[in-house]
């Protein structure tokens, strides 16, 4: 009798020490992806980080960063780098293609102001699609050839349908579904994952020192970042797609680039776009 | 004797003294074209590349990211600190930006000793 009582207590003591161990542990909640709190506590890194800098001028970039880089953006907007772009992608916007349909034809809403919409999930595939993926697709489905994902005409098409959609919120979407969450959460890790020889994240760079210089080059924040794409950049005397700046930052980084528009790339656009939700897209952009 | 003695003795000194010299200043070359390697190490921009990130005497348009390199000896006095350092910052601080020069072989042992050369004359 005194044994089993003593048992029974032991027992009744582990499981009760378990049990707090168990409420203790963080397993439960670092296990649970909760974009929500995700995109939250993103915002208010950056916005703690640069109290100064408002919430939507983030899609700014480096301009955003400090009162004479944002001088030098506001001036730069009178005569912006990126016009020859923006009206070679609306002459190819509205240009038919060979079987008399137009990119129109493929997009909500004509493809006018929808940029905030991209990358959604796509439930019947089950992946992530991209605008420059989507425009692609248009293509191949009215029998044209695909454009390169990293050169100008692909730029200029989303350049184009970006300014259309300048100011409307980033409204990224994460439906009900475990394979969008799953497509989410890989993109969240493949940010926050160094790689290549100089071991790198984007977040090393993107999270951890934007607004600090690499040489005379300003670092972007993440948040936004991609709400001004695509970009005319100075270094590269020309324009760059999403596509484009993923896989040269891989290479800067020593690391091997992906083919443009792979799963893991349109996952991280997915995690990075939604967790800037709410800021305006600004897009087509200038960079130094 | 005693003159024949010390003429010969003044030409073994003076012939001691000529070695010596001529190692010493082999040396004192040596340890300065490692130290002028380093610093090319240190600013290129495929190699060491300090400069992306450091504030280093001598350089243009430095970078932010890191502290600036100064008075080096004076915060690192053992010279296997500053190796350790370059070889791999992430076992000491494992969120640092500073990439595992050693350790992803960035730089070989002799680069980094070179570049340590270097920043010590900081």
């Amino acid at each position: 009798m005194k044994l089993r009582s003593a048992i029974y207590l032991a027992s009744a003591a582990l499981s009760l020490a378990l049990l707090t161990l168990a409420s203790t542990l963080p397993s439960d909640a670092a296990d649970k992806v909760d974009p929500v709190a995700d995109a939250k506590a993103f915002k208010k890194f950056f916005t703690d980080k640069f109290p100064k800098v408002k919430l939507e001028d983030f899609v700014n970039g480096p301009y955003s960063m400090n009162e004479d880089l944002y001088r030098q953006w506001q001036e730069k907007e009178q005569f912006p780098p990126y016009e020859f772009s923006l009206e070679m992608g609306k002459e190819m916007f509205s240009k038919p293609f060979k079987n008399g349909k137009t990119y129109a034809d493929c997009f909500e809403n004509g493809g006018i102001g929808v940029r905030q919409n991209y990358p959604y999930f796509d439930a019947k595939e089950g992946k992530v699609i991209t605008l420059e993926l989507a425009l692609n697709r248009c293509r191949e489905a009215n029998g044209e050839a695909p454009y390169s994902y990293v050169r100008d005409e692909m730029a200029a098409l989303t350049a184009y349908m970006a300014f259309t959609s300048r100011g409307k919120p980033m409204d990224i979407k994460i439906p009900d579904d475990p394979r969008a969450l799953a497509a989410y959460e890989a993109g969240k890790e493949y940010f926050y994952t160094r790689r290549g020889q100089l071991n790198f994240s984007c977040a090393t760079c993107h999270v951890q020192s934007p607004g600090e210089r690499i040489r005379a080059e300003i670092l972007a924040p993440a948040l936004g970042i991609v709400n001004a794409m695509p970009i005319y950049r100075s270094e590269w005397s020309g324009m760059g797609t999403t596509s484009r700046r993923f896989t040269t930052c891989n290479s800067q980084i020593r690391g091997v680039p992906l083919s443009p528009q792979d799963d893991e790339y349109r996952n991280v656009e997915y995690y990075l776009s939604y967790v800037s939700n709410g800021l305006p897209i600004s897009g087509p952009g200038a960079r130094p | 004797m005693t003159d024949h003695f010390s003429t010969k003795s003044r030409l073994a000194a003076f012939a001691l003294a000529m070695v010596i010299g001529a190692f010493v200043s082999a040396g004192a070359a040596q340890a300065q074209s490692a130290v002028d390697e380093g610093r090319k190490l240190a600013f290129d921009r495929g190699k060491g590349n300090c400069l992306t990130c450091h504030v280093i005497k001598g350089g243009d348009l430095p970078g932010t990211i890191g502290p600036e390199l100064v008075d080096i000896k004076s915060k690192y006095p053992k010279r296997e600190d500053l190796v350790a350092i370059l070889h791999d910052e992430t076992l000491r601080n494992p969120l640092t930006v500073m990439p595992p020069f050693g350790r992803n072989r960035i730089l070989t042992e002799k680069e980094i000793n070179a570049v340590v050369d270097f920043l010590q004359t900081l």
